[in-house]
């Protein structure tokens, strides 16, 4: 197994687990997130290339409502 | 006569920009972006959830046919954030317009000036269309439209702080001096305050807490789609100076005498 970061939350994978194969496990559209994985942002169709590694930091993030004024928010409440 | 709204060769007939953070329900922003006509609404970018992946995003309430979407760089204090967040943007929303936001600061929420200049340039370099949120400096403003920004958007005042536009002489010195569009953004509370950056020459307003914290939302989507308007309009037609005496509208001569 290797130890991945994903949104910033610790996680598990098997050995030689390709990017793609890891966001299948995760029921997601993958339509609507975009990838970060170590700081880059990858194209969907590079998913399958890249064979993950222990200590990985992945980041799949979606839009939200929301700008200036949520920061705002979430500092208020 | 065509007055229309071009940023970053995109065409807008609407000068209202709306954001899509704090309404109480989705109903209420899908109306409320339906009545103020706006063509652009601005999103954020974060994290999954991965207890609950598929919670439906604003992505699945907004038709995209109708709206350009703007993904902004919200939450990020560092260039280094501002430019990975802009383009996780562009990957999921396939848009190159980005609202760059670079806010280290937590209690005045007040924009980074170099940092932001620096995000603006490795952006342009990288092919976004930039629309900088900023302080209302003038000379900022210069220095982002000569890095290749597509608009300048100072701040009325601070945000979500409803307090209208404090900036007016900084923002009539940026529109004097402007070669993109100027968008006024952050503070506005009512459509008077729309229609006064407008009546100035500002070439549209960012409004997003005061339509979504509204009693009525929709209604005041409207109410800001008029006050631009009227506001556009009145800086087309041109205001009369400010006199310091009166000026009397009637002819002061051949008044009827009673004796």
């Amino acid at each position: 197994m290797i130890d991945l970061i994903v949104n910033g939350k610790p996680r598990q994978a098997g050995d030689n687990t390709s990017l793609e194969a890891y966001l299948m496990t995760i029921d997601v559209d993958l339509k609507f997130v975009a990838v970060g994985y170590n700081g880059e942002v990858i194209q969907k169709q590079n998913f399958s290339k890249i064979k993950l590694s222990d200590g990985d930091l992945l980041e799949i993030v979606r839009p939200v409502g929301g700008g200036l004024d949520l920061i705002c928010h979430q500092i208020l409440n | 006569m065509s007055d229309d709204l071009v940023i970053g060769g995109k065409t807008f007939t609407s000068r209202l920009i709306v954001g899509t953070g704090r309404y109480r329900s989705m109903e209420d922003m899908v109306q409320a972006l339906e009545s103020s006509g706006t063509e652009m609404v601005t999103v954020a970018i974060r994290r999954l959830d991965l207890d609950n992946p598929n919670e439906k995003t604003i992505l699945d309430y907004i038709d995209w046919n109708k709206y350009n979407i703007l993904p902004n760089t919200a939450g990020c204090q560092t260039v280094e954030e501002a430019v990975f967040v802009a383009k996780l943007g562009r990957e999921v929303t396939k848009t190159d317009f980005v609202k760059l936001e670079v806010i280290p600061d937590a209690k005045y929420l007040f924009p980074d000036p170099s940092a932001t200049l620096e995000a603006a340039k490795q952006l342009v370099s990288d092919g976004f269309t930039v629309l900088p949120y900023i302080h209302a400096d003038p000379m900022l403003a210069l220095r982002l439209e000569e890095v290749g920004c597509a608009t300048v958007m100072p701040l009325g005042s601070a945000i979500g702080s409803g307090q209208g536009i404090h900036t007016v002489e900084e923002v009539r010195i940026i529109i004097e001096r402007a070669n993109v569009p100027v968008v006024v953004d952050a503070g506005l509370a009512v459509p008077s305050d729309a229609a006064k950056a407008l009546e100035i020459g500002a070439d549209a307003v960012l409004v997003n807490t005061a339509i979504a914290q509204a009693e009525d939302p929709a209604l005041m989507g409207e109410a800001f789609k008029l006050g631009v308007e009227a506001g556009r309009k009145a800086y087309l037609a041109g205001r009369i100076p400010t006199r310091n005496y009166a000026n009397a509208s009637s002819p002061t001569s051949d008044v009827p005498q009673p004796g």
